[in-house]
């Protein structure tokens, strides 16, 4: 068993009992990025340096006290590290070497002094589902590297299922930490809008992103998210609302949970090997006490195209500051300032993000906001309005995450629409702001891993977890590993 | 054909919190470049604006001393443009919710009254600030980025361009009272945009305006409209067509100068501001500004004749600036007589500013001192020639007008037995001048006045100088 | 609703500032049309009593205290400035 079979309680008890060290910890990380990051690329910047050092403190230094002490871990590189290189995987932040301040998140996680490892791949500014839009060399699905990671998350998801790292942070946005934590065989969660700080993390959608983490187990997703959540004064979006010990929730109990399965989730467009794992996982609920019925989100369907319109619309104007005055890669080939911006702009951008900052613009100009911004804000309200009802009888929302298993690297980047169709079943969930988890529930017959969303309450993070473990504990769908770089 | 002319304005004015509006930053003027900045005003990924509540405050304050009725719903949008001083490419402004709206201030020209509208008054940020260097680059320095930001947009209902200097005098009179900004011109805290256009006497439709930008003191405003009057009315009358221009005044040429012609509109693509939680204003918040606003010029004016009995004029001079009517006001208290020293306060006070170009805070006298001093005129301990000297040393050293008086041996002599002594030892040595004060020539008797005044170097009580000398005059 | 033409692909990428070949106005064209034809959907819906969603929280007032903060320096602020000289950032002339 390799040392990242465990769970961070379990090597949190090894560190104490002196069986391992932390500097053993990390060397794991970076053996294994050796072993097979060269194929899977879901590092874009390591901090190999930094992190050997940090390590040696903690083992010299440090009892192990902090929930997350000597854990190694990654840190999507659409997250701002003070001193460590941050590019959103775009050319445009390809000499971006020190952000000059930390996150939210990553002052709440140095103090419980996990290990950052590095900085993960990721499409680029966050904007796409497969990992095929980042400038740098897209992450691989470890699983089989023909196929696509997932994304935007897709080196958070990736590293952690290649055992390159025990945790991992990413965002999410429209399903940017679910879609590939389900295409990888791992655990990723989107917690309730406002649960986690923003500040840090570079917008793509301000009003729909949220970070998240990505685990092996649900327990270890759980202790992350305690020590990254709670409300933050450099956000004022983020909600005053007390966090509460999301590990303690893990009862195992799902006795009388009443699930509600949306009709929508199980139509057709989600493939039939989908379907039948979702159906094997609510069998596995009704044997542990829980109840389902069938329900339905009746404006789910128009969930992407009103997420497109609103997320390119707040990417259009986030993604504006990137002008080449204050930090980037200005163009050499401008002599004006418009040119400048223009040149900067074109050359640093990739096509996926120019055609959503286009779409965007083109949604908030003058004549066509009313018509498409606006009217998608309206739906949203209306898509908000479905989960809402929905609560009122239901603990929890479950579905399949993906309507099919991880694409083939290529096969869905010539047509941008058929990419976005991939995420109507994770959507609806940042319109509406609840939270939501991707657990492993399975593999397709090409040996692929399949992800069974559990969707909760505004803030009620507590009920999604103990309703994920409950299932991961009566199955072994997250004890398997992907063969890269033999077993591990 | 004769025209009638149409102005409105749209008048910027920084607020002076301690810190920025979406940003902890220290928000001064004068600092080194980009000292004042944090990641926040650098439109580093990944920041956020978190609201500064003493900008709101400063806002609703402004505004309510504007007549403007206060929103209890609003909220802030982003106003998306690419300028190398603006470094989000937006700016957090507000759109279809302003914080305050249907104000008005009166304003008064050749002695008519007349009320200007206000459409609105909103909260914002402001830009960094961009300078054009000799070697063919421009640079930028982000400490002003962030700077809370008012912007007050008047109704087009100034006639001439005397009411819209006008209306800049009460306006920033107004807002220097509630003490929200400095409203300083020459250092930007205060800055304006014209809209002008002419239309035939008789029409109800309005014509084609231009606006004038880079309008640095409300005298070039004022010229800048004048000349922009008779620019289009030429036009006009020509058969010419007024374009929708953006012009600049010129200082050396006197002449409005076009910068751009505006195609359409432009497109700001103004959106709700998702970083920024909504604002919800009720009657408690707004009654705890409205009881912080002071007494306004125009309540104190009123007062000032009708309570105090000052003249009309007397009373528009002294609140024309705040600081002003405060050591006038501070003055009385401190037992001055109100005619005194507002005489003193509009005479040498402000003589002795406009030649040393220095402010009332300046200058070293204290209310207190003025009002100690007016007390010595009025007991007779000094003569108001002397008071001038006295004033002299207060004005620039500042102390107790008593101690100066003493120490500089300046107390007015008003001893009848020693001024008669004195005026014998004048008349002895001028007989001519007795002759010639008998004879009728009235002159003489100011002549002597004179010599007593020089043999007491100044110091001899005039009213009893005057007594004495026809007294012992009569006697010989 | 209408289709989007190119003269409007070429203003809208002059709005976001972004340089288009001619060959980009012409793909931009087709699959901006496409998303925006699919986004025509929503229409579908009749929304004149629903309220638009900014944010999805009911939250209000988020305000901080007056407090000035030192934070970075001059020369942190120009850190990673392409181009910088004497304490501010250099950028090509503004006029064209």
């Amino acid at each position: 068993m390799a040392l990242f079979d465990f769970t961070i309680k379990e090597l949190e008890e090894k560190l104490h009992n002196k069986e391992i060290t932390v500097q053993d910890l990390v060397d794991e990380s970076f053996n294994r990025i050796k072993e097979v990051d060269g194929e899977v690329n879901a590092f874009l910047t390591l901090n190999e340096e930094n992190a050997r050092t940090y390590a040696k403190e903690l083992d010299e230094k440090e009892d192990a006290a902090a929930s997350l002490f000597g854990i190694p871990a990654g840190i999507k590189d659409n997250i701002m590290t003070k001193g460590l290189r941050t590019t959103c995987a775009s050319q445009f932040l390809d000499n971006f070497e020190d952000p000059l301040y930390d996150a939210t998140v990553m002052e709440k996680l140095s103090k419980e002094k996990p290990v950052n490892i590095g900085k993960l791949n990721m499409d680029e500014f966050a904007m796409g589902s497969s990992n095929e839009n980042s400038s740098y060399t897209p992450t691989r699905n470890p699983w089989n590297t023909d196929y696509v990671p997932g994304g935007s998350s897709g080196g958070s998801a990736a590293s952690v299922a290649a055992g390159e790292v025990l945790f991992s942070l990413g965002s999410d946005t429209g399903g940017s930490i679910r879609q590939p934590a389900a295409f990888c065989g791992v655990v990723g969660m989107k917690p309730t809008y406002g649960r986690v700080s923003r500040f840090g993390l570079v917008a793509f959608a301000s009003s729909l992103d949220q970070i998240g983490p990505i685990t092996r187990t649900v327990e270890d997703n759980a202790r992350v998210l305690e020590v990254i959540a709670g409300h933050d004064k450099m956000d004022a979006t983020s909600a005053n609302v007390e966090v509460p010990k999301y590990t303690e929730a893990l009862t195992n109990d799902v006795k009388g949970l009443k699930i509600a399965v949306p009709k929508e989730y199980l139509a057709k467009g989600v493939s039939p090997e989908v379907r039948e794992h979702i159906m094997n996982a609510l069998k596995v609920y009704e044997s542990l006490g829980a109840t389902w019925e069938e329900v339905s989100l009746p404006h789910s369907k128009y969930a992407v195209a009103t997420y497109y319109l609103l997320s390119s619309s707040e990417a259009s104007a986030n993604l504006a500051r990137f002008d080449g005055v204050r930090y980037g890669v200005r163009s050499e080939n401008a002599d004006n300032m418009i040119d400048m911006f223009k040149k900067s702009r074109s050359e640093g951008f990739g096509q996926e993000v120019k055609r959503r900052i286009m779409l965007g613009t083109f949604a908030l100009s003058s004549g066509y906001y009313d018509a498409y911004y606006k009217k998608a804000q309206k739906v949203r309200t209306l898509i908000k309005n479905d989960f809402d009802k929905i609560f009122e009888d239901y603990d929890v929302v479950v579905g399949p995450t993906t309507p099919t298993p991880a694409f083939k690297v290529g096969e869905k980047t010539d047509d941008p629409l058929t990419m976005y169709a991939n995420d109507i079943l994770t959507i609806p969930v940042n319109l509406a702001g609840v939270p939501g988890i991707s657990v492993p529930c399975g593999f397709s017959g090409e040996g692929l891993p399949i992800g069974l969303q559990i969707i909760g309450k505004h803030f009620d993070e507590s009920t999604v977890y103990r309703t994920a473990h409950a299932f991961e504990q009566a199955t072994d769908h997250h004890t398997k590993r992907p063969q890269i770089g033999g077993a591990k | 054909m004769n025209f009638e002319t149409i102005i409105g304005l749209e008048v910027h004015v920084e607020l002076k919190t301690k810190s920025k509006i979406f940003s902890p930053s220290v928000n001064a003027f004068g600092s080194e470049p980009n000292t004042n900045v944090s990641p926040i005003d650098l439109g580093y990924p990944g920041t956020l604006p978190i609201l500064n509540e003493e900008a709101v405050n400063f806002a609703m304050k402004a505004a309510m001393a504007l007549n403007c009725e206060i929103a209890t719903d609003t909220k802030f949008d982003r106003k998306n443009y690419f300028y190398p001083d603006n470094p989000k490419a937006y700016q957090i402004s507000q759109f279809d919710q302003p914080i305050g709206e249907n104000g008005w201030i009166e304003i008064e020209v050749n002695g008519k009254k007349k009320k200007i509208g206000i459409t609105r008054l909103h909260l914002e940020e402001d830009a960094g600030k961009l300078t054009h260097g000799d070697d063919g680059y421009s640079y930028v320095d982000f400490n002003r980025q962030g700077t809370p930001l008012i912007e007050i947009v008047s109704e087009p209902d100034m006639r001439t361009p005397e009411e819209a200097y006008a209306y800049l005098e009460k306006l920033k009179n107004i807002i220097q009272y509630t003490g929200v900004s400095d409203v300083k011109m020459q250092e930007g805290s205060l800055r304006c945009d014209a809209n002008i256009s002419l239309r035939p006497i008789g029409q109800e439709e309005f014509g084609t305006k231009t606006e004038l930008k880079n309008l640095n003191s409300f005298n070039y405003v004022q010229k800048g409209l004048e000349f922009e009057e008779k620019r289009q009315e030429k036009v006009l009358l020509t058969g010419g067509e007024i374009l929708q221009e953006t012009r600049r005044y010129d200082e050396k040429t006197k002449e409005t100068i076009l910068m751009r012609v505006k195609e359409g509109s432009d497109d700001y693509r103004y959106f709700p501001e998702p970083d920024l939680i909504p604002l919800y204003i009720d009657e408690e918040w707004k009654e705890r500004i409205r009881a912080e606003i002071p007494e306004l010029p125009d309540a104190r004016r009123s007062r000032y004749v009708k309570e105090m009995g000052l003249s009309e004029y007397d009373a528009n001079v002294l609140t024309s600036s705040k600081e002003m009517s405060d050591f006038f006001e501070d003055a009385v208290n401190h037992g001055a007589d109100v005619k005194q020293a507002s005489n003193w306060l509009m005479g040498e006070v402000s003589a002795y500013m406009n030649k040393h170009y220095k402010e009332l805070h300046d200058l070293a006298i204290t209310p207190e001192a003025l009002a100690k001093m007016i007390k010595l005129i009025e007991d007779g301990t000094i003569s108001s020639k002397i008071a001038k000297k006295v004033f002299a040393e207060l004005v620039d050293k500042g102390g107790d007008p008593e101690k100066i008086v003493k120490e500089k041996g300046l107390v007015q002599i008003s001893d009848p037995e020693q001024l008669k002594e004195i005026v014998n030892k004048v008349l002895d040595e001028n007989e001519q001048s007795i002759t010639d004060y008998k004879a009728g020539k009235g002159k003489a008797l100011g002549f002597l006045v004179g010599q007593i005044m020089k043999a007491t170097k100044g110091q001899a009580n005039p009213p009893m100088v005057n007594k004495i000398l026809k007294e012992e005059i009569e006697k010989r | 609703m209408a289709d989007i033409s190119k003269e409007q692909v070429k203003h809208v990428a002059h709005l976001a500032r972004l340089a288009v070949t001619d060959e980009e106005v012409e793909q931009l064209t087709e699959e901006l049309g496409a998303i925006i034809h699919y986004a025509e959907q929503l229409n579908e819906l009749d929304t004149d009593n629903v309220e638009p969603t900014t944010h999805v929280l009911d939250i209000k007032n988020v305000m901080r205290k007056d407090e000035p903060r030192e934070w970075i320096t001059q020369e942190e602020a120009l850190k990673n400035a392409p181009d910088k000289k004497d304490g501010q950032f250099r950028v090509p002339s503004i006029l064209e």
